[in-house]
């Protein structure tokens, strides 16, 4: 850091700390804009989340400096890894990720590991529901599962976002438990997702529950299962007869399937303690506003929140999950 | 009339001044976001975006439509002027718009754009207006076949164009698909064609290509006249507008079928860039003098730019009611809107009818207050092309450069662009043509995923492209497109041996 | 060989120009080829076709057709070449074409601010033979509305280098 920019950082702080919205006087904060990575493109759902919490950053002026949404989607994401990678010790870039932090190196073979950031928190965990159309004969997931168990394999068509990530490794779970194969469709995003299957050109869908969300109110879709342990807790309705917390879990409909996706900060390798603290409390305080707890339940996502060890420990746990799982499918890189 | 009602309790909540002032705001900085390349309507909303958050929700998203439309507007004025489309759609807009600016009549060829631009735009609010619920059905039925299908039409209908050697065509074409299909492929995830090269893993993003091959190739060639190019002397005419209305008057037809084009490929949703590509070259296909096409023919820009702006604000449709964003940019308004907790969807009419007819009326406001704002630009704009070459080169450069980068934020695209700009002076110079190469990289990877997916769906048999009347129909017609040029040769060689 | 009719000023014949894209576009075709069968062309089951199925198909046409043009303008030595520019038009280009290779170079290394600025003050100085002051207020003024615009109102950072560092931007 430079004297002018150490004198400005300190009287910055100063004034910060006069104003009272920060006891902390010596505290590392950032001195330019911080640059929010998203391996994803625009529009998906971890884009939406970083603009969404550049947006609460910026109303409730949570930070000095802008917090600014870079999208480095290349190679199903690997871009903006290999970016944060490299950037050792640049304590202004921080990145969302999402389960290709994992599928991604595992499926393509580009050299990166989560081992190779620094793990900043977990901000929520994102659910998969099975979905099919609502003018599908299938009122629950044993009935689905039982007409796929009984036709030939490749008969049922499951659309998904992405090739070898998160909804294809659920299928090919899915596939162990019917012992059919079901032909997995490709497409670019959630939303195109959700509609091939309104739209009747596929049998079924793992859409997080944000993207399918609208169609369900709609009286288009169907959630069969949510893929976790337990039920979810948003009890408000969201059709005239259902909520979130109604969905049944796989497990109890005989499909033993628990998959949740990440949804976490990560930054550069080699910055300071006081650095990752900072974004650890700067991510708390925004989990504090009232727009975060609205935008949790609009997307029924699991809040939980981890930082430092308790986080490293389940990244690892969870990487070698991925790392069984696609080994099974046959995902990994040649 | 039940939407009248509800469109005039629209324009009610949306014509405040307080709200005028936001349009006038969004449209301005929308044309920049559309004037400058690379920073397009998409980037340029997603940075916007959280500007927004302070504002109450209807200012707000009167103001982020606002700057959709100006940057729908603002694609066409460097495509004209310099050569340098601002926005993929605006590719097309170059073929005729800047031959016209170099014969010192960018005036005609910038109210041309900006005018087709309104009706395109106003027709599609139209649309959206009356026809939503119904249309958004039909929108249903587009699986992959039948993109696949919408795809080869586009590209049907613009072959067969070019009076450039056919093995030149050819190779150029099959270089575009090539280029589309570095980086990831998104149907297995495999990397092809990277070399364990981490630049390489985004593939070769179409504006690159595009601000290269066309912005640094023109100056390219332009500079073969020498720097003693003192710029062109294109008269401030003020009436140019309304001298060019006259003109435009007679191109109903194109307009009308553009308008169509637009709409149908806005709502499938095929996007505004190969609507604008197959309104060209359905104009072309129909017009008495198809040589003036690409030599400035005032008709070859209306037809692009009705057809982008027609399918840019349909692609609102089905992001409104269905949630699936038409193009990128309608990709960011949907976030934007999942922010203020609006859900995008088949309820949104029922349940939030301020917001949704609020938004609809901002539309046909600010389209006309765009035009507007366009319009009077039109002769400040048409004037840049006077200042002295050694001045706006090395500025464009500048531009570009900036542009290039801001795609992707990364300086290999920089260099690429550098690459593309040495071959787009030495194809132009050696009559390899640019427009198929063009093409083939906006549709190489959106055809080949849709192919596949169909390949998926059908485990590998090609009747899914004739398993149900739209699609087999759509099939077709592009085979009826391709053979069309053949149609007077058929005709030509009937006739003599008929006698 | 819309040039050829000015062929009253000596120039450089289509010869090289016209083998060496050729060439280029073969060598292309070639790549898009090898690279395609290395990731499969085939049918893999419940996949669908693979990755290298449609390039591989496009890398042949590519081959193919720059392979007669690079045929057909090999074969043609001996016969007079049309111009492919004349030596005056080449040296313009030249003009501008090494300013812009260096303005891309320095863009990498000095960031993009500084480049452009030196970029316009050449044109500017150089070859427009502007004055002092137009060329300084343009050549500064172009880079600093650029930052204005981008670094300070979208929050988009551009390509910067040590000059910026040192500023602490």
């Amino acid at each position: 850091m430079t004297k002018l920019g150490k004198w400005a950082g300190r009287a910055l702080v100063t004034a910060i700390a006069s104003i009272g919205l920060t006891g902390v006087a010596q505290a590392w904060e950032p001195t330019k804009p911080v640059e929010f990575v998203v391996p994803a493109g625009t529009g998906g759902g971890a884009d939406q989340m970083a603009r969404f919490i550049q947006g609460v950053v910026a109303k409730h002026k949570l930070m000095a400096q802008p917090l600014v949404v870079v999208n480095k989607s290349g190679g199903a994401g690997a871009e903006g890894f290999l970016e944060v990678k490299g950037a050792k010790g640049d304590p202004h870039k921080i990145i969302i990720t999402l389960s290709n932090l994992f599928t991604t190196p595992l499926a393509t073979g580009v050299p990166f590991n989560w081992r190779d950031m620094t793990p900043g928190a977990m901000l929520a965990l994102d659910q998969f529901v099975l979905w099919v159309n609502a003018e599908a004969p299938y009122k629950t997931a044993k009935d689905y599962i039982d007409d796929v168990k009984a036709k030939p394999a490749n008969t049922f068509k499951m659309a998904g976002t992405g090739s070898k990530q998160e909804d294809q490794i659920i299928t090919a779970m899915i596939d162990k438990v019917t012992g059919k194969k079901m032909t997995y469709v490709p497409f670019k995003g959630g939303g195109d997702v959700a509609v091939q299957l309104v739209g009747g050109h596929v049998n079924s869908t793992v859409n997080n529950p944000i993207e399918a969300e609208a169609h369900w109110r709609g009286g288009k879709l169907r959630p069969l299962c949510i893929m976790d342990n337990d039920k979810l807790p948003y009890t408000a309705k969201v059709t005239d007869s259902q909520s979130w917390a109604d969905i049944p879990t796989c497990k109890s409909a005989g499909v033993p399937i628990e998959y949740l996706m990440l949804r976490g900060i990560f930054l550069a390798p080699g910055v300071t303690q006081e650095q990752v603290d900072y974004y650890v409390n700067l991510f708390k305080k925004v989990r504090e506003t009232p727009e975060w707890a609205e935008f949790m339940q609009k997307g029924a996502f699991k809040q939980t929140f981890m930082s430092g060890k308790e986080f490293a420990d389940w990244l690892g746990k969870t990487e070698a999950m991925h790392y069984g799982l696609m080994k099974e499918a046959g995902f990994l890189a040649k | 009339m039940e939407e009248l009602n509800s469109l005039l309790h629209g324009f009610s909540v949306a014509l405040t001044f307080h709200n005028l002032g936001f349009m006038v705001l969004g449209i301005t900085l929308g044309i920049l976001i559309g004037v400058l390349p690379g920073l397009g309507g998409a980037n340029g909303i997603a940075i916007l975006l959280p500007l927004t958050f302070s504002m109450d929700q209807t200012s707000a998203i009167i103001m982020l439509s606002c700057i959709y439309w100006g940057a729908l507007f603002g694609g066409a004025i460097t495509s004209i002027l310099f050569n340098i489309p601002g926005e993929p759609w605006s590719v097309a807009t170059t073929f005729d718009g800047f031959p016209l600016a170099q014969q010192g009549r960018a005036g005609a060829a910038l109210t041309a754009a900006f005018t087709s631009s309104f009706v395109g735009a106003f027709f599609a609010v139209l649309l959206i207006t009356f026809l939503a619920p119904l249309v958004a059905k039909f929108a249903l039925k587009f699986g992959a076949p039948e993109m696949f299908a919408v795809q080869m039409l586009t590209f049907c209908s613009f072959v067969g164009m070019s009076k450039e050697p056919p093995a030149k065509t050819l190779a150029v074409m099959a270089l575009g698909f090539a280029l589309a299909a570095v980086g990831m492929d998104t149907v297995t995830g495999t990397l092809r064609m990277t070399f364990g090269q981490p630049e390489l893993l985004k593939g070769f993003d179409f504006l690159i290509a595009v601000i290269g091959l066309f912005g640094i190739g023109e100056i390219l060639l332009t500079m073969e006249e020498g720097l003693a190019f003192k710029g062109k002397s294109a008269k401030i005419q003020l009436n140019v507008v309304l001298q060019t209305w006259k003109e435009l008057l007679r191109y109903w037809k194109t307009s009308i079928r553009s308008v169509l084009v637009g709409c149908w490929m806005g709502v499938t949703p095929g996007g505004a860039t190969p609507a604008s590509f197959m309104a060209y070259g359905l104009a072309r296909r129909g017009a008495k003098d198809k040589d003036s096409f690409g030599k400035g023919n005032v008709e070859g820009v209306v037809a692009p730019e009705t057809a982008a702006h027609a399918a840019g604000t349909s692609a609102l449709l089905p992001m409104l009611t269905l949630g699936i964003p038409g193009s990128p940019t309608a990709a960011v308004l949907l976030g934007g809107l999942l922010i203020w907790g609006l859900q995008p969807g088949p309820l949104l009419f029922q349940e939030k009818p301020d917001f949704v007819w609020g938004l609809i009326a901002s539309m046909y406001l600010g389209n006309l207050v765009g035009l507007f704002v366009v319009l009077t630009t039109v002769p400040w704009w048409a004037a840049i092309l006077r200042i002295p070459f050694s001045v706006i080169g090395p500025v464009i450069i500048v531009i570009c450069a900036i542009g290039a980068y801001t795609v992707h934020n990364s300086l290999f695209d920089v260099i690429m662009m550098l690459v593309f700009g040495v071959f787009g002076y030495l194809f132009k110079k050696l009559r390899y043509p640019l427009a198929p190469l063009v093409l083939a990289l906006v549709l190489g990877d959106m055809a080949e995923s849709s192919f596949r997916q169909s390949m998926l769906l059908s485990q590998g048999s090609l009747s899914i492209f004739w398993a149900n009347p739209l699609v087999a129909g759509l099939m077709a017609l592009s085979f009826l497109m391709l053979l069309w040029p053949i149609v007077p040769a058929l005709k030509h060689y009937l006739r003599k041996h008929g006698n | 060989m819309e040039r050829s009719e000015d062929a009253a000023a000596p120039g450089m014949s289509n010869r090289w120009p016209e083998i060496l894209v050729a060439l280029f576009l073969v060598i292309m075709g070639i790549i898009a080829i090898t690279d395609s069968i290395r990731v499969g062309i085939g049918w893999e089951e419940g996949e669908g076709p693979q990755a290298g199925y449609f390039p591989f198909y496009i890398g042949c046409i590519l081959l193919l057709s720059s392979g007669w043009v690079l045929l057909n303008a090999a074969l043609k030595f001996g016969k007079p070449h049309p111009q492919f520019a004349s030596w005056e038009e080449l040296r313009s280009v030249m003009q501008m074409l090494v300013p812009l290779t260096i303005y891309i170079v320095a863009v990498v290394f000095l960031g993009l601010y500084l480049s452009s600025f030196i970029l316009i003050a050449y044109f500017m100085k150089v070859h427009g033979k502007f004055g002092v002051i137009a060329t300084a207020l343009t050549s500064i003024g172009v880079p600093l509305a650029a930052f204005m615009l981008f670094e300070r109102w979208f929050l988009v950072p551009l390509p910067k280098g040590p000059i910026e560092q040192m500023l602490g931007l």
